[in-house]
């Protein structure tokens, strides 16, 4: 692994506790240069059990998700539920800055391991919680998989299509609300040490960050306004205000299907939007898909406080009958062409094509030497002129670098570290 | 109370719309000061979208405006075109350590403030830089908008039933996303700055940004050329796993059994304890392959209770179960309220705020704080004539001239 220095984090050291919940925080810790050490279960952390898999072949070392949120971190293994385990943790709290975990609260507490025992050790460490419902409060001790907190945060409701249930992401995504959040609250933690010189404790709630993402459509209208909003799916409501201040909504399509997945294009009126609205338009009548309405419509004096269901309903059916005849790129393209602001609905593979991300370099090619390749990861979360970010190193092997940070830092033996293994404590 | 980790640090803001302050909130909310730079021609573009207050259109009856500005900060306005509004950007580039906006490519190059002007003025400055395609490349000067980001990013894609166009998104979710990226450089940029005496540029795609969530379903593509489609509520090692419909208008519950002692206790709740070992669901493979009966077994039961009942009777014996919660149920939520999620603040326009939030965790020894929205202009005056010092006959002129 090559040197941390030019990493605007260099100085710190992280101790990695985390399963799947909480893998993205300390990559993004690493990818800004912090020494980062993930610390797994003797057998394995049970991330690795996640697909998708290299080659679909499903063994811990050729988990794609934990390759993906691993990277930038040091390996070791260590089971904090044996008394020597422990023991040896607490030692690495000694040089740690920081140490994140995710699981259900309380656990760490139960093994003596909690924030109060690790403060003692090291009054500087910050220490990050990510669980879905706190440290605190009546749902703490809630199962909490994603889909439970996206229903409960408010964002489950008001997502999918309204002739069926309320949909929830196919892959979770839940708590990478709360593991960047984490980040957020122990980076502050670790400036705000800088004056008192002590750490604290950061309780990252996943149902907090998602209640937030919710927004003020959903939240504002309740309290002010005794109105529930519902989930539309890919129709965007337009409203028209009555006379009395009654309010009917217009139903627009903002995705549409096409032959090979879908698009987003919505016919904005305001001038500066026109030349995109204009330019489809001509684009469909040239390709002689347009109704007579879509023919004759002049969207520079459109008003969609007068319109009509049935008028906007012709135009839409040109569109769609449009977009079903050419592929994503197809359509890319042209818009691109004629100044549309019309965007596929991209899926990886539109990404790995988008010339926009190959020009940045945002795509980095990563040694896996023991698999004998390279692979292609999305590299560099954001651009920096001074200090890098970017992935320096692939994600470990289990107990990759024990033998480094056991023998190397903490200064066992070799014998040591054999008796601790046949133990199963490492 | 214990000092902020953030006082004395000052940021002038030119961002606007959602990604932009919601990546500066959180360092308000513990102690910088922030100077929203804003002017009348050209008003954040958050103050024309609604919800509005009593359903009026007007600049200061936003909720989604005041939704994004819940950090703390003065709101200046200033005429960017104005000769004498550049030489003033000067000096409060020269007041700040931290110069942020959300503009595409072309907008603060015109101003004169790109990074190496900002960096002649004042050598350790730290600039962060937000906009959809990053301030490199060819579409480094295409404007951005929440809808576009969130099919670009994926998003939309996971949103999905197999058989049909993606529901998508509600709204601009990647304005939630790309944001705390940002807050995480400019943290760590602080404390570089701290250490080293060297200031910052971050240049940010919120498109390459919101990306690294996927991250898995990318490497699924470039090491296996498999792409992604989305079965939205189910999931490949949990069965079942979905939202169910429940007693009642528009109501559901969402359920998921991962292991089989969750299934175990899933069927005592029904009050069908023989059903766990019906070789046709006692292992989750055979749980998966029978899925669709299985779903029609779990929704026979909540259908004839409420998502709240559901909810109780299934966590109380250990399985995950969530009401699918409506802004009402929001409002009541007894979790939500224990972390005091929602709070009030008063508006001088649109009056009592009950929607306001602070960080999305919380700290156990610095308190935070919350600000409210601001309106346009509205601390012209303690800024140009406090803060900059300047003279009144100034000051006088520059609002004669309609500098401010």
């Amino acid at each position: 692994m090559e040197a941390n220095a030019e990493g605007m984090l260099s100085p710190y050291r992280v101790l990695d506790l985390t399963n799947e919940r909480g893998f993205l925080s300390g990559r993004l810790l690493g990818d800004l240069g912090a020494d980062v050490i993930k610390i797994e279960r003797p057998e394995g952390d049970p991330g690795r059990r996640l697909g998708p898999f290299y080659h679909d072949t499903p063994v811990p070392e050729k988990s794609l998700y934990w390759m993906g949120f691993n990277t930038n971190k040091r390996g070791i293994t260590l089971d904090i539920q044996t008394a020597d385990g422990r023991e040896i943790f607490k030692k690495l709290c000694r040089t740690a800055d920081i140490v994140i975990e995710s699981f259900d609260p309380g656990y760490l507490d139960k093994l003596g391991l909690g924030y109060a025992t690790l403060s003692e050790v090291n009054p500087g460490i910050v220490m990050a919680s990510i669980t879905g419902f706190g440290q605190s409060g009546p749902y703490r001790d809630y199962k909490a998989p994603d889909i439970v907190l996206w229903a409960l945060s408010g964002l489950g409701y008001v997502t999918g299509d309204p002739d069926r249930p309320p949909i929830s992401p196919g892959y979770p995504i839940s708590y990478f609300f709360s593991a960047i959040q984490a980040v957020i609250g122990t980076l502050i933690a670790l400036y705000g040490r800088s004056t008192t010189g002590r750490g604290q404790y950061v309780d990252a709630v996943t149902l907090l960050g998602l209640a937030w993402a919710t927004g003020p459509e959903v939240q504002g209208l309740w309290p002010t306004n005794n109105q529930i909003v519902k989930r539309t799916g890919r129709i965007w409501p337009r409203p028209q205000v009555g006379a009395g201040g009654e309010v009917n909504y217009i139903n627009v399509p903002l995705i549409y299907p096409c032959q090979d997945g879908a698009v987003k294009f919505f016919p904005f009126v305001e001038p500066g939007m026109l030349p995109s609205t204009n330019g489809l338009t001509q684009w469909v009548v040239q390709e002689g898909m347009a109704s007579e309405t879509l023919k004759n419509v002049d969207w520079s004096t459109w008003n969609w406080q007068t319109v009509t269901q049935s008028t906007v309903d012709e135009i839409v059916q040109s569109f769609s009958r449009f977009f079903m005849q050419h592929n994503k790129a197809e359509l890319w393209e042209g818009a691109q062409n004629k100044g549309i602001q019309l965007y596929p609905v991209f899926t990886p593979k539109d990404m790995l094509a988008f010339p926009q991300l190959s020009i940045r370099q945002y795509w980095q090619e990563v040694e896996h030497p023991e698999l004998g390749t390279s692979v292609v990861y999305p590299g560099a979360f954001t651009r920096l002129a001074e200090g890098s970010c970017k992935i320096r190193c692939r994600a470990p092997l289990i107990g990759e670098h024990n033998e480094d940070i056991y023998v190397g830092e903490l200064g066992l033996s070799k014998e040591e570290l054999a008796r601790l293994k046949q133990a199963g404590v490492i | 109370m214990e000092r902020r980790p953030f006082e004395g640090v000052n940021i002038l803001d030119f961002t606007w719309t959602g990604t932009g302050p919601f990546s500066l909130n959180p360092l308000a909310f513990y102690g910088a000061t922030i100077i929203k730079v804003e002017s009348r021609e050209r008003p954040d573009a958050l103050r024309s979208l609604g919800p509005f207050k009593d359903g009026i259109a007007a600049p200061e009856q936003s909720y989604y405006f005041a939704y994004c500005q819940m950090g703390k900060r003065y709101n200046i306005t200033l005429n960017m075109s104005h000769p004498r509004g550049k030489e003033l950007a000067r000096r409060l580039v020269a007041w700040a350590d931290i110069v942020a906006d959300s503009y595409a490519t072309g907008t603060l190059e015109k101003w004169g403030l790109d990074y190496d002007s900002l960096k002649k003025i004042k050598p350790d400055i730290i600039m962060l830089r937000s906009c959809m395609h990053g301030h490199t490349g060819p579409l480094a000067g295409h404007h951005g908008q929440g809808f576009i980001l969130t099919a670009l990013s994926g998003v939309d894609a996971l949103l999905s039933w197999p058989d049909r166009a993606p529901a998508g998104a509600f709204g601009a979710l990647t304005d939630f996303i790309a944001p705390q990226f940002n807050t995480i450089c400019l943290i760590a940029a602080l404390d570089y700055r701290r250490r080293t005496g060297k200031g910052q540029y971050i240049d940010q795609s919120q498109h390459e940004a919101a990306m690294q969530l996927i991250t898995p379903l990318i490497l699924d593509y470039t090491v296996n050329q498999r792409d992604y489609t989305s079965n939205c509520n189910r999931l490949d090692y949990a069965a079942p796993h979905g939202i169910y419909r429940c007693r009642g208008d528009d109501r559901w519950c969402a359920v998921a059994v991962f292991t089989d002692e969750e299934w175990e206790s899933f069927c005592k709740v029904i009050g069908n304890p023989a059903l766990a070992s019906d070789p046709k669901y006692s292992t989750l493979l055979s749980r998966k392959q029978h899925e669709d009966e299985l779903d029609t077994i779990v929704e026979a039961w909540t259908a004839t209770r409420s998502p709240e009942d559901v909810m109780g009777l299934m966590q109380a014996s250990g399985v995950a179960a969530g009401v699918v919660a409506d802004a009402r149920d929001q409002a009541g939520d007894p979790q939500l309220a224990h972390y005091n999620f929602f709070e009030e603040r008063e508006h001088p326009v649109i009056g009592k705020i009950p929607f306001y939030h602070g960080p999305c965790f919380r700290l156990s020894e610095t308190p935070y704080e919350i600000g409210r929205a601001t309106m346009i202009g509205e601390h012209n005056e303690f800024v140009y004539t406090e803060l900059l010092g300047i003279p009144d006959e100034e000051w006088a002129s520059l609002m004669a001239e309609g500098v401010i």
